[in-house]
Formats: C-alpha cells, sequence, structure tokens
C-alpha cells in the first residue's frame, strides 16, 4: 500500500505543495538557523576576523596583520599549554576508555545487583563540574582534607601529598577527576552498546566452542564499534576543551603545569585583555577540535547515523 | 531490554558475555566456580567505593560545624551534626542563585526544544535544498566547541547590551544546544517511512498535518529525552554565566558556588553544603524517574 502511494504521490507533486514545504521550512528552520548563526556562527567568524586585529577592549581595533600568528608561533606559554593539552587528551583516553568499557560490559550483565550498581554509578553525572571542583578541592586539602585524614588514620604516607600543588603531581590529580566525572557517561554508552549485541551472536559462538576471551575479542569488541568511536569522539573533544575544574581548582598551576590551552585563551582574553591573540589562540583550538572530530569520524567510519540499530534489530 | 525477574535469577552469576550462553552450558557454570564473575564484582565493588566515598564525604562534611570539622576524623559521623549548613548558606544567597538556574533550564529547554523540533521536522522532511544545507551546517556545528568562540560571543553580548543579563545565558545556551538536539530528534524521527509521509500528503494533507499526525506523537517521548540531556547541560554550565555574567543578582548555581568558596573559603562544610543543595533538585528528579534518565543519557548516545 504504501509503496503504490508513493508513486502516486510523486505524480501528484504540485507547485502549490512546493510552496507549502517551502514555507513550512522557512517556519521550521529559521528560528534554530538565526539562533545558532547569531550566537555561534557570527563569534566563529569574528574569533577568524579578531585573530587578524589588535584590540585591548577598548577604542578601535588596529588592522595586526599575522602579528598574533607570529606571537602564538614564538610563545613559550602557547606552545607549553599545547603540551599540556594534548597529555590531557591522550591521558584522559587512556584512563576512561578500558574503565567505561569494562564497567559497561559489567552493568549491561542481567544480574539484579548490577543494575543497583549501576544507577549508584551514574550518581557524579548529576553534579556539576563546579561542584565536583569544590568536592575535589576538600578532599585534597594537604592539611584539613579527607584524604590527608584518611593517611593520618592509617598511618600511610603516601596518601600525603601536596595534590593540588605538585608540578610532578598535579595534572594526574586533575586527570583522575576529570575520569571520575566522565567514566559514569561512557560507562552507560558502553552498556547501551552492549546491550545492543544480538544474543545469537553470542549463541553461535558458544556453540562453535569460543572461550569467553574469544566471545570478548571475536564478537564484543568488533560490535562495539560505533559505541567505540562515539565514546572516543567525546572523550577527545571534551579533554581538548577542558576548563572548568583546571580554572577552579589550580587555575593553570603548579607554574604552567596544568595550564591548557583553553585557560591560555581565557587568560590573555579576560585578564590580559588581549582579544587578538586570545582569537588566535581560540582559532587553533576550534581548528584542532573539528579536526580531531572529522578525523575520527573518517577513520571509525562513523558517518551514518543511526543505520547501526537497523541490523541489530 | 528489562529482562523479566524469572530469567534474571538464572543468570545471576553469569559474566556479561555469557548471558546468552545456551542453557545446558548456563546450568553447568551456575554449579562450577566463576572465578571471572568473582574477579568482576570485586573491581566493580572498587569503583563503587571510588565513586560513594567522596560522595559520602562531602554529605558527612555538610553536616558538621566548623570547628568539628578541623577536629574530629571526617570519614566518622562521630560528634555533633547538624543542618545548620544548609539554613545558613541559602539565607547567604543560594536561594537566589537557585531561582536563576531554574529560570535559565526552563527557558532553554523551551526555547532549545520547540526549535528543534521545528528544525529536526524540516530536516527529515528534506523537502528544499535549504533544509538539507541547514543539516550540514549543524553538523559543523557540532564539533565546534563553545570555548572557540567564548572571545568573540562575549563582545557580541556586550555590544548587544546583553551583558551580565539572565536572557543572554538562555539564548547562548539554546544556540549551543541546537546542533545536539536537532541531530538527536532528526535520527529519531527518521524512523517514519517517506511513503507513510506521502501517503497523507496525497490525501490532501498539509506539511501541518504531517506534523501533528506523524512527527508529533513520535517527538514526544523524544522531547523528554532531549530535555533530560540539553537540562542537565545547561543546569552545570560554568564558562558561559562566567564569562556573560558578573553580578551576583545574576549567577547561576555552579558560579554561584565558586562564589560562596571565595565568601567561605575555610569554612568547607558551609560550601559543601552549599553544592549538595545545588545538585538536590537533579537528585530528586533522578530519584523520581531514573530509568527514563538513564535511558535518555543512553539513547543520547546509540543515535
Amino acid at each position: 500500500m504504501t509503496a503504490g502511494a508513493a508513486t502516486r504521490r510523486t505524480g501528484a507533486r504540485t507547485t502549490a505543495a512546493h510552496r507549502g514545504s517551502a514555507l513550512a521550512d522557512l517556519v521550521g528552520l529559521a528560528p534554530a538557523m538565526a539562533l545558532f548563526g547569531i550566537f555561534i556562527g557570527v563569534p566563529l567568524l569574528g574569533a577568524v576576523v579578531l585573530s587578524f586585529f589588535h584590540w585591548n577592549g577598548l577604542g578601535s581595533p588596529h588592522w595586526a596583520g599575522g602579528a598574533n600568528w607570529a606571537q602564538f608561533v614564538h610563545d613559550p606559554i602557547a606552545g607549553q599549554s599545547l603540551a599540556v593539552t594534548a597529555k590531557v587528551v591522550a591521558l584522559s583516553w587512556v584512563v576512561q576508555t578500558p574503565i567505561s568499557m569494562a564497567l559497561g560490559l559489567f552493568t549491561a550483565g542481567r544480574a539484579r545487583y548490577r543494575s543497583v550498581y549501576a544507577t549508584l554509578y551514574v550518581l557524579p553525572l548529576l553534579l556539576s563540574t563546579a561542584g565536583i571542583a569544590l568536592m575535589w578541592e576538600a578532599l585534597l586539602d594537604p592539611n584539613f582534607g579527607g584524604v590527608a585524614a584518611l593517611a593520618r588514620s592509617v598511618h600511610l604516607e603516601l596518601l600525603r601529598q601536596n595534590w593540588l600543588g605538585s608540578a610532578n603531581l598535579t595534572l594526574y590529580v586533575i586527570v583522575a577527576i576529570i575520569s571520575w566525572q566522565f567514566i559514569p557517561f561512557h560507562t552507560l554508552l558502553y552498556q547501551m552498546g552492549r546491550r545492543q549485541i544480538p544474543e545469537v551472536l553470542y549463541e553461535a559462538a558458544t556453540l562453535d566452542g569460543a572461550t569467553g576471551r574469544q566471545l570478548f575479542w571475536r564478537v564484543t569488541l568488533p560490535q562495539l564499534r560505533y559505541t567505540i568511536a562515539t565514546s572516543s569522539t567525546l572523550m577527545v573533544v571534551g579533554a581538548l576543551t577542558y576548563f572548568d575544574i583546571i580554572y577552579i581548582m589550580t587555575n593553570g598551576g603548579p607554574g604552567y603545569t596544568t595550564r591548557v590551552l583553553s585557560l591560555d585563551m581565557y587568560q590573555a582574553a579576560f585578564l590580559q585583555n588581549q582579544f587578538g591573540y586570545a582569537s588566535v589562540l581560540a582559532v587553533v583550538l576550534g581548528v584542532v577540535g573539528v579536526g580531531i572530530a572529522l578525523a575520527l569520524v573518517r577513520f571509525t567510519g562513523f558517518g551514518s547515523m543511526g543505520s547501526q540499530q537497523e541490523g541489530a534489530t | 531490554m528489562t529482562a523479566p525477574a524469572a530469567a534474571t535469577a538464572g543468570d545471576r552469576r553469569a559474566a556479561p558475555v555469557r548471558s546468552g550462553a545456551v542453557p545446558g552450558h548456563r546450568r553447568r557454570a551456575r554449579r562450577r566456580w566463576r572465578p571471572a564473575a568473582a574477579v568482576a564484582f570485586v573491581l566493580a565493588t572498587v569503583w563503587l567505593v571510588i565513586v560513594l566515598a567522596p560522595l559520602y564525604y562531602m554529605v558527612l562534611a555538610s553536616l558538621r560545624s566548623q570547628g568539628s570539622y578541623l577536629t574530629a576524623n571526617p570519614w566518622l559521623p562521630s560528634g555533633g551534626l547538624t543542618f545548620g549548613n544548609y539554613g545558613t548558606v541559602f539565607t547567604a544567597g543560594l536561594g537566589r542563585y537557585l531561582v536563576n538556574s531554574v529560570i535559565v533550564t526552563a527557558g532553554c529547554l523551551i526555547v532549545t526544544l520547540l526549535f528543534s523540533l521545528g528544525a529536526a521536522f524540516r530536516v527529515v522532511r528534506n523537502s528544499t535544498r535549504g533544509a538539507a544545507a541547514s543539516f550540514r551546517v549543524l553538523l559543523i556545528g557540532l564539533a565546534i566547541p563553545i570555548q572557540a568562540i567564548i572571545v568573540p560571543l562575549y563582545l557580541l553580548i556586550y555590544k548587544a547590551h546583553l551583558y551580565d543579563t539572565l536572557a543572554a545565558l538562555i539564548l547562548v545556551m539554546s544556540a549551543a544546544a541546537i546542533p545536539v538536539s536537532v541531530l538527536i530528534m532528526a535520527s529519531f524521527l527518521r524512523d517514519i517511512p517517506q511513503e507513510l509521509i506521502g501517503a497523507v500528503l496525497v490525501d490532501g494533507g498539509s506539511e501541518w498535518t504531517v506534523f501533528r499526525r506523524l512527527i508529533w506523537p513520535l517527538a514526544r517521548p523524544v522531547l523528554a529525552t532531549l530535555a533530560i540531556y540539553d537540562g542537565l547541560n545547561v543546569w552545570n554550565n560554568f564558562i558561559l554565566p562566567l564569562v556573560l555574567t558578573q553580578s551576583s543578582s545574576v549567577s547561576v548555581l555552579p558560579l554561584g558556588l565558586t562564589k560562596f568558596q571565595g565568601q567561605y573559603a575555610i569554612n568547607v562544610p558551609a560550601v559543601m553544603a552549599a553544592v549538595l543543595l545545588s545538585v538536590l533538585p537533579l537528585v530528586i528528579l533522578f530519584v523520581l524517574m531514573r530509568r527514563q534518565v538513564m535511558r535518555s543519557l543512553g539513547a543520547i548516545a546509540v543515535r
């Protein structure tokens, strides 16, 4: 019946119908596109334009040519923050992916205690980043914090560190806190991904004598490729723009050891009033972000949104 | 997806990869000692402790006087516990921040859901070249980090005389939420067969009829999903309020919390009480609709 209707539809297409859908497009699309264009599109172009001007926020901008870009190339702090950013991105991925996958597979199991665990695992997702930062600051305070108190009562000197003021340690502490915050979300992704895998695949493989380990490498992992792609993209792009926890907890310190690119940009703009130079950093951040996202999408073949479901159900 | 209780009981010991094993296999597995399942249980419990211990610490700290926080063991509920800190921070401005957060989140959700629904409908209809082009623009928009545009955004908001207003937050956060919301909505609406839409049009229906009869019934549950996802993001956003507002009278909760910290730097119990109060609405929501929340966050991912 539907196929017949489709052929009739193409025949019955009139200019009136065309006009109707054009009007509907205007009503449906214009508000969303206008809002997006004004508050995202215009600033995006603005960042590119501003990167070629000197401006301290007062008076009028002066044409700078490539001066801001030259400054960026020779700025040791910018180089340092690029390196720190790369480190945060790589470490967050390496820490979060295996833990999230393991927890996701665990919570996808049917035993009832696992769904209780799954519910409790979600709790960090409800907290704001600001809240998480303040909570961990209280925990990690070297004198009165919870970790220090724990170290005193169990006599573990290892736990008595200057967690947020050590040049060697603080970056790892930040990555750990980021992981604490985001592993719950990625666990949910992997849990959903695992539940999408048809049980038939496992039954067939088990009949063929596959071991638990083989089931993981030959069935689970290949079937999770879209989930891995989604999760990795979100993780990498998320870590790249990570700002809140670092801004609140260390403000880039000690020294420049946790100063990521987004923080560098924030300080250039709102503390040093170098809007032109800050825009250079912003453009770099945007280009790297979009570049990584596109690369991951292409690399993993994750272009066809939603099509993964059709095969599974 | 939700297995009946009877099936659950049989699977209790099975590792996730084994849950689909044939019945005979499963029965044998149940009698045998399963080291893999035991290891999984232990590791999962370790992670549970990592998740819960900081939260437990925060709750306990928020119930202490400043003096007992500094002297008593902060992990044990000994000494006097009090709800006094909650009253203190609520009257010291947290109430105002809470109201602001509610206004901004509600405003954003209305704008985002309405606009995204309209846009996703047209994207799925795909009847003009404009719709296809708009969708491509939004796809690119998905990858743009908000940090990359924060400087010109601040200047734009300043020039538009919207600096330090809740309206600025509502407009910008909605704009930022639109790409992902349209994408998710559209991916659900694509489940409607094009033939069905064609049939409605052939029967003399207008675009409005298509929307009312086909799109709206399918979109309603997705709106709930999006409301949870977008709502959580807006409620917890930090960088936009940081850059676009200044006065305490328009501070939302995440920014307000950091102001509290500046104010009560050494009064950790008060700061912890403020953090917990700020998350209380979400916890209540989560307790009431736990399944819906978890399914929403998962559905976002799968689509």
